[in-house]
This record gives structure tokens, sequence and C-alpha cells, in this order.
């Protein structure tokens, strides 16, 4: 089956210096691909750059195998949905009309939601398991119950890639498998393909199928967690010692963060 | 209020809204025309209105030469300036925003006051000067927070601010340095002042108003996705600095236009907005016409309040909007607490 998405030499600079240089990768069918990398490693400028926000100056990227430059934006939006870190509504908008937004790239001159796109914003909302939120404010939500309205926005764009930016980071850690549980489950059913960034390495190792490894712009490993994660990659890559072992259960890489102190607790003075 | 949004804003609410307030609002028109310090009775001005019997030849004067013009330019003041209250609030996204934080009232200011100062009439010289004055502020604040093409919120809520500051000083300078009469319509046109209503004020703001309020509404679903957040926006398709430039310019240019005859009415562009959107929620589909026509329901009020109540004597509108909508917001502020603000 041909990929959903295809990066060839994909380099992109904000001002004089580059920060991605040459990303080679694709994305497979109902599959879920781990991004980590350092902070400023190119993960967010990266979904930027799939999303068609940013334009490349050098490179390709096929999105289902036609140039991304030759999509135009609402085009991309209904096939590429984008879930941020966090999202701050100034106004108290309730969850439904959140979720119905999705429904902007497929809205035509005439600037109302019809039966259908109430249909498939209450068919999003059942899946995220946000459907009893409906009327609540946005702004009220929890962390974790914010992030699923949010899916739930990206399944309303009918989107068949999601870009999840670190939607994780502000849970705690129940939160932070059901959004995980969620994703896993939605690709699944869904059919739908992942790009998830995560700082949550040894939680992501367990639900990726792969993992792409950023260093300086650059892609330093592809491949299956085990393959990616190991403590030598992650020690380079990171400037940090680590420990990988096995998750006893899942038998995927888990990662210990050692302290630079050495070994041992510190005596309290 | 808002029981049936789990389908969503459709075109029929809207519609449905739009028509009760339209009708809110020709109420108060009717009831503003009766009122005044010379008595005509509502019946008289219903039969008039809908082609059944004739004014006498005073009343009709009364009617038609003094109170509609001056009734119908306070709607569309109030209208603009509401409608540029939840534009600004929305792209800014900030609850504070309203027409004025671009610094325009301070530049349109300086203009009318230095129309005053050098004697210019207050039919063409001052409106004209102040027009000019806000113009030039609006394009003032642009320019010096425009970076690479993009405005950027917080750099042009920064400038307005500082605009606005430096503008107050020339108007205090002004005021310090008069003490004749004119000080009198200085002050008055600081606080708004629409006595000097003319249907030619009308024919000259309102195909401008018609015509940006239809590109906004255009927008309208652009500014709910723009509220929560302008990369989500951007990344469904928003042209979010198209949708800035051209929200920014158009609610600046009316609302010069019709400061410019008014002179500076403060908070209808900051409550109406808010009230409305506690009433209706923040879509700004249905947000944007209610808010407008609210707008122009709230200050024809306040005005028929400015005019009618120490009669024979008048008081500046903005005294009215900002002594009746001040306590009025605080109140629903505590009654909401932060559930319509909060980030």
């Amino acid at each position: 089956m041909d990929p959903e998405l295809i990066l060839r030499g994909v380099f992109f600079r904000y001002e004089q210096q580059w920060c991605l240089r040459g990303i080679d990768f694709e994305l497979r069918k109902g599959e879920i691909l781990g991004l980590i990398g350092p902070n400023g490693s190119g993960k967010s400028t990266l979904l930027r750059i799939i999303d068609g926000v940013l334009k490349i100056p050098k490179g390709e990227i096929l999105l289902r195998n036609k140039p991304l430059s030759t999509y135009k934006r609402g085009d991309i939006a209904r096939q590429i949905a984008m879930v941020p870190q966090e999202s701050t509504f100034r106004f108290p908008f309730s969850v439904f009309e959140v979720v119905i937004m999705g429904r902007f790239p497929h809205l035509g001159l005439f600037p109302f939601e019809g039966e259908e796109d109430v249909k498939i914003a209450r068919q999003s909302m059942r899946l995220t398991h946000t459907l009893d939120l409906a009327k609540r404010s946005i702004n009220e939500l929890s962390g974790g119950e914010k992030q699923r309205v949010l899916i739930a926005r990206a399944l309303t764009q009918t989107a068949h890639i999601i870009l999840l930016d670190e939607p994780t980071s502000f849970l705690d850690i129940r939160h932070k498998v059901e959004i995980f549980d969620l994703i896993s489950s939605l690709t699944l059913t869904q059919g739908l393909s992942v790009i998830i960034v995560s700082h949550d390495i040894s939680l992501a190792a367990q639900y990726c199928h792969r993992m792409l490894l950023l260093d300086k712009g650059g892609v330093y490993k592809i491949g299956e967690p085990a393959e990616v994660i190991t403590a030598d990659t992650i020690s380079t890559v990171y400037e940090c010692p680590v420990l990988v072992d096995k998750n006893p259960i899942s038998k995927t890489p888990r990662l210990t963060v050692l302290s630079r102190r050495g070994e041992g607790k510190r005596e309290m003075i | 209020m808002r029981g049936s949004e789990d389908q969503g804003i459709t075109l029929v609410k809207v519609i449905v809204t739009g028509l009760i307030l339209l009708g809110i609002l020709i109420i108060i028109i009717l009831i503003s025309l009766s009122l005044g310090p010379a008595k005509v009775s509502l019946r008289d001005i219903l039969a008039w209105s809908i082609g059944h019997g004739a004014l006498d030849q005073q009343a009709w004067m009364i009617i038609y030469k003094i109170r509609l013009p001056r009734i119908l330019l306070a709607g569309l003041v109030g209208f603009s300036l509401s409608l540029g209250g939840v534009v600004f609030q929305a792209l800014l996204r900030n609850p504070l925003a309203e027409p004025f934080i671009l610094g325009i009232s301070s530049g349109a200011a300086v203009g009318a006051i230095i129309g005053i100062v050098f004697g210019f009439g207050f039919h063409l010289g001052v409106p004209l000067l102040s027009f000019m004055g806000a113009l030039f502020t609006v394009l003032l604040v642009i320019s010096i927070s425009s970076r690479q093409g993009g405005l950027e919120s917080a750099t042009l809520l920064l400038t307005g601010v500082i605009v606005n500051a430096f503008f107050t000083a020339v108007i205090m300078f002004f005021i310090a340095t008069t003490s004749d009469s004119r000080l009198h319509s200085m002050l008055f046109w600081l606080y708004g002042d629409l006595s000097q209503s003319k249907y030619i004020q009308l024919s000259v703001s309102l195909p401008l108003i018609l015509i940006v309020s239809g590109i906004i509404y255009f927008f309208s679903r652009h500014l709910n996705l723009i509220v929560g957040g302008e990369d989500t926006a951007l990344q469904m398709g928003v042209e979010v600095e198209l949708v800035k430039w051209v929200s920014f310019l158009g609610i600046s240019l009316i609302t010069g236009v019709v400061i410019s005859f008014s002179g500076i009415i403060g908070f209808v562009g900051l409550i109406v907005p808010h009230l409305m959107r506690m009433l209706l929620g923040p879509d700004h589909r249905l947000l944007i016409p209610a808010s407008a026509i609210g707008g122009a329901c709230f200050l024809i009020a306040a005005d028929t309040l400015a005019r009618t109540i120490i009669s024979p004597s008048e008081l500046p509108v903005g005294v009215v909007t900002a002594f009746l909508g001040a306590p009025f917001f605080i109140y629903l502020l505590k009654q909401r607490g932060s559930k319509w603000t909060q980030s």
C-alpha cells in the first residue's frame, strides 16, 4: 500500500540557521509514528511543515502521492488535522461549538453547518467520549477532557492524518494513558495515521509502531521503538545519561533518566 | 437562553434573533421620538410612521428635522462602536478590547480639538479634521506594530496604549490653554455629543457602515477560529493576516467616521458585546449582528436620557453611557463571575 505521506530531503529555515536539514521518512496507513528529540531539534517545525502552514524552500512532501504544494489550504485541512499542545479560548465556547468548528474546511460560502455536519461532530464526540460534555464551556474542562475535545475537533475535520504536538505534556499519568489509548483505538477503528510528538518516551514506545528520533534538524534514527530507543542513541542525542531496559509487561523499551550526580540518594543536610 | 446549542448556530436562529432585536430597536426609536421638551404623543407618531394621519406642522418639524436624524445617527454610532468592540475583542483575543483601543479616539479628539480651537464649523471642519486624526492614528499604530506584514496582537495593544497616552497629553495641552466658550465645546466633544446630527451625516456614513458590516460578517466564522488560537485558525485554512488587516482597517474607518460626528462615546463598544455574549454565546455568526443592533438600541436609549433627563439642558451622552453602563457591568460581572472571560 502507498504511504499516506512521504518526505524527501526536506529543508527548512526560519532566518539564517537551517532548522531542518534533509528530512526523509514516510508515514504508513494506520500507523502511529512517534516523533521524539530534544527541545529545539525541530519537532514542532516539522509538524507545521507537514500541515502546510510553513512552506519549504527545498525538498518534497507527497500527500497521498501528490505534492503538498499543489493542494489548496482548505484541501490540506480536509486531510490533515492538528491537535495543539493546548488551546486557550478567550471566550466560553461550548464543547459542541469547538468540535463543530472542525467543519470549517468543509463549508462553502454558506457559513452555517447543516445536519450532516452536526452528525459528524456528534460521531466524533462519541468516539472521544466527549458527548456528555457537549454543553459545558471549553474553559471549565480539565486538561484531559480538553485534549479529548481537541481530538474530537480533529476527527470532525474528517482528516485521515492527525498530527499531535505534545498532547500529553500537561496531563497526569492517568490522563496521559487515556489519550494514548484513545489515539491507539482511533487508528485501529478509523484507519487514521498519526504523528505524535511526545516527551514521554517510555509511554510513547508502548503505543507507537515506529519512532523517529530528531537531532539538530536531521533524522538521527527511525524504526521500531526497540531499535530507536537504546541507551546509546538517547544519551547521545539528549546529552544526558540514561538507562534503557525492557518494560516487563509490554516488552517495549523503558527509559530511566540517571542523575548526573552519580549513584545513591543525597543525604539531607 | 442558550438551550439549543447542541444543534449549533443555524441561519434560522440568526434571523429570528435579528428580527427580535430589530423589533426592540423600532420600539426604542418610536418611544425616543415621542420624548423631549415638546410633547408629541406616541399614538400620533405611530399613526404618522405607518402613513395614517399627519402630524401638525410644529410636531412634524420637531420629529422629522430634529429628533429623527439625531436618533438615527445615535443608532449608527452605537451600531458601529459595538461592531468594532466585538471584532477587536476577537482579533486581539482580549475581553477588554474596544474600538478605541488602538488609539483612534485620542487621534480623532486631537483633530476635533484643533478644529474647535481654530474655529472651524461643526458641520464640516471639525468632523473632517477629526476623521483625519483618527485615520492618521490608526495608520501610525499599524505601521509601528507590523512586522513583515504580520500584525501581532500584543504589539498592537501596546502601541495603541502609548499613542493614546501621547495624544491625551496633546489634548490636555489644548484644554489647559483654552479658556473661553470653546472649552465647553471641547468637553462636550470629548464625552460625546449628538446634538449636531444632520441627515447628510447619515448618508455619508450609512453606505460605508453597510459595506464594512457585510465584509465583517463574512469573516464571522473565521473570527471564531481566531479566538481559539491563530495557529489552529491557520491550519484550518483561515487567512489570518488578511482577516486581521481587513477587519482592523474596516472597523477603524467606520469608527473614525462615526466619532467624527458624535465625539467620543465610551463604554458602548465594551459593554454591549459582553452583554450579548452572555445572552447568546460567543459564536460570531450570531454575536456580530446581535451586538451591532444591540449597540444601536443601547446608544439611542442613552442619548434619549442625555437630552431629556435635565431638560431643557443636555448631558454629554458619554456621561450617560458610563454612568449607567459601569454599574450594570459590575453587576453582571459579580453575577457571572469569571465564567465568560476566563482564560
